[in-house]
């Protein structure tokens, strides 16, 4: 089978390109493509990935397959090279520090920003702070996030303004701690995302919606945020 | 506007209602009127409420079209100089439509 994969090493390339490779899968046999970027490296020891668990469960393998986003642990090359030919690149959008492996910062700079950690000053009674089983129900398709930033480096709107636009990923945890029972600082929050950029930027294209390995909906968080904001403001 | 995204996500929908409105208003009386000349036409904007609505209109083409064209230039236009040359031109021309257009329903 036919691989194009990008490179580029700084240290040595004047600019990315794209370098062809052949890679012999067993007839009759589907591998994922972390297994095929696992072939080219025995032919090509200086490629370069980020890769831990091989399950979709740590997400850092995240890479453009075939034009689009997902954890190439997780993805039949039978998913994406439907012309019989696989094309990985990193993930767009955000600097390259070679090869496959992007520099994550400012993605982890507005999950910062959006403090992903319950805030509440109300003395503790020594115990766990409860939740009903219908408050719990409410994080349900929040919190599962593994941060693997599919989706957010496949919005054109994180692409455009990633310093000020949040992105899907912030936005869905985000609304995980604006929608926990046990948060106290709804307000804050709220009036921190209330400028043009942070969260109304999203156009609800459904990119994010489209690649998230994890089968969430950040859109649906986002419009239930929007929602929240409107009511504060009326 | 540009402060607060609350506010520029309103103004947009609502705006949008008016000229949707108002378009619908315009298109019907066009057709109900198949011999549309200059008295006729001239008798159409004589009312006050006709004066107002178009107002109204005017009024939400411009605040409609500067936070539509605002958000463009903010995500398109990376150098500062261009963005803020983009972002003059818009305000010069849709203020420059509003005072036509009101000095426009004033003679009318
Ligand atoms: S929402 Fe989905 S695609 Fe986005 S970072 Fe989380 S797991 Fe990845």
């Amino acid at each position: 089978m036919q691989v194009s994969v990008y490179r580029y090493n700084p240290d040595s390339d004047n600019a990315p390109y794209m370098q062809d490779l052949e890679v012999d899968i067993p007839a009759g046999r589907d591998l994922m493509v972390l297994d095929v970027m696992h072939l080219l490296k025995e032919q090509d020891e200086t490629l370069v990935f980020r890769r831990s668990c091989r399950e979709g469960v740590c997400g850092s393998d995240g890479v453009n397959m075939n034009g689009k986003n997902g954890l190439a642990c997780v993805t039949p090359v039978s998913e994406v090279a439907t012309s019989g030919k696989l094309v990985i690149r990193p993930l767009p959008g955000l600097p390259v520090i070679r090869d496959l492996v992007v520099d994550m910062s400012m993605f982890y700079a507005q999950y910062e920003r959006i403090q992903p950690y319950l805030m509440n000053d109300e003395p503790t009674t020594g115990i766990e702070r409860l939740q009903s089983p219908e408050e719990r129900e409410k994080l349900d398709g929040l919190y599962e996030c593994i941060l693997c930033a599919c989706c957010s480096t496949s919005c054109p709107s994180f692409w455009w303004n990633p310093d000020r636009f949040v992105g899907p990923a912030g936005l869905l945890q985000a609304y995980r701690f604006l929608a926990d029972s046990r948060d106290r600082a709804t307000e804050e929050r709220l009036s921190s995302l209330q400028d043009p950029f942070s969260v109304f930027r999203c156009r609800g294209i459904m990119n994010c919606v489209n690649v998230c390995p994890k089968g969430l909906n950040p859109t649906r968080a986002i419009g239930h945020i929007r929602s929240m904001l409107l009511r504060r403001a009326s | 506007m540009g402060r607060n995204g609350v506010a520029d996500w309103l103004v947009q929908r609502l705006t949008a209602v008016v000229l949707g409105v108002y378009t619908l208003w315009f298109v019907g009386v066009l057709l109900c009127t198949p011999d549309m000349d200059y008295a006729a036409w001239r008798g159409l904007f004589a009312p006050l409420w006709v004066k107002g609505f178009s107002l109204l209109a005017l009024l939400s083409v411009v605040a409609h079209a500067w936070v539509g064209l605002w958000t463009v230039s903010t995500d398109y236009f990376r150098p500062t100089w261009l963005r803020l040359v983009f972002q003059l031109t818009c305000a010069l021309v849709l203020g420059y439509y509003l005072l036509w257009g009101i000095q426009i329903l004033r003679s009318a």
